[in-house]
């Protein structure tokens, strides 16, 4: 008397449950919103680009909000843009996730005390999942970025309240 | 190509105000001083006479003098009355390789002066930024309306000396 998953003779059957199946699903196919704003989107292309390789972890880019998963906000946040992000991330379906990639967007960066153009935090219109620190951060931090929003999506539950 | 001493009497003979042309020093750049009145003439005059032929707007910028009175407010800020702002005009002939500052001074509390853009096209978004940020009004404008900050900004025109930041823009918080 082995495992349930030894029970059957056939070797193409996976034995799982719902949950473990669905987060699994979800986030080995991150497809991000093509939306890049200031210096930290030339990293996320490089992180995007064959060294770094972000498909390998099923995240592409999608010229469409609609048929996103997550919006990477990488880059400089200003009261005009803020507007614009927060329409795309409420044209994006759920379950939606948002990285908020370097410090500008994180808290505002170097326009902190007297960028008055600058919104101070991309929190302050749409609620962010995971923040990578950075000026901007290397794509390995964006990489890393990424793995810690897998994991927030591993550990979800359809029943147990977050 | 004319030296500055030239310019200054062509217009000093063409305009003949009390106080509408004069010359200043200001650092190592001689300077001159223009009416507001007057800048459209004085700016086409330059354009278009043989011998001058300015074709070329190298830049133009708005500037908060500073010059009023300042009081200082409890929370560090200042406040300013009275004083100027000012507009400065970088221009260049490159047809004959010589090169003129003029400056426009405004009162700070009716700063109105007259639009360039006809003569050097370049000029319409120069002024927009200069009326976006220092708030300047340039009449005879095409589409005098804010560049950078949001169209519905009112916030007031962020690059002056005295600005402070709104508590909130569009419902968004603005201060850190």
């Amino acid at each position: 008397m082995g495992f349930l998953d030894k029970e059957f003779t056939q070797d193409n059957i996976v034995v799982t449950n719902l949950e473990a199946l669905l987060n699994w699903a979800r986030l080995s196919s991150i497809w991000q919103t093509t939306f890049g704003i200031a210096c930290c989107a030339i990293e996320m292309m490089a992180t995007s680009a064959s060294h770094y390789d972000f498909d390998r972890f099923g995240v592409i880019p999608r010229p469409s909000p609609r048929q996103a998963d997550v919006i990477i906000i990488s880059g400089t946040v200003t009261f005009k843009m803020a507007t614009r992000i927060k329409r795309i991330y409420e044209q994006m379906p759920e379950p939606k996730f948002v990285i908020s990639m370097g410090s500008c967007s994180n808290c505002g960066g170097p326009y902190w005390e007297h960028g008055y153009h600058v919104l101070k935090g991309v929190d302050r219109v749409i609620p962010v999942d995971v923040y990578v620190p950075g000026c901007p951060p290397r794509p390995e931090a964006l990489l890393e970025g990424l793995l810690k929003l897998q994991e927030k999506i591993r550990n979800e539950s359809m029943i147990k309240s977050a | 190509m004319k030296s500055f001493e030239e310019i200054l009497e062509l217009l000093k003979s063409n305009f003949s105000g009390e106080n509408d042309i004069s010359s200043s020093k200001e650092g190592t750049e001689d300077i001159i001083n223009v009416s507001p009145s007057l800048i459209k003439e004085v700016s086409k005059f330059l354009a278009s006479t043989e011998g001058l032929e300015f074709d070329s707007l190298i830049l133009l910028s708005g500037v908060d003098d500073e010059n009023g009175e300042k009081v200082k407010q409890e929370d560090e800020s200042i406040d300013i009355t009275g004083g100027t702002l000012s507009v400065y005009y970088h221009i260049e002939s490159v047809k004959l390789v010589h090169k003129l500052i003029l400056k426009v001074s405004v009162e700070r509390e009716n700063p109105v002066t007259t639009s360039v853009s006809s003569v050097w096209g370049c000029a319409n978004w120069h002024e927009r930024e200069a009326f976006d940020m220092i708030g300047i009004i340039f009449n005879e404008h095409p589409d005098l309306k804010r560049i950078l900050m949001p169209y519905d900004w009112e916030g007031g025109y962020p690059l002056r000396k005295d600005y402070r930041n709104p508590e909130f823009y569009n419902g968004m918080k603005v201060p850190y």
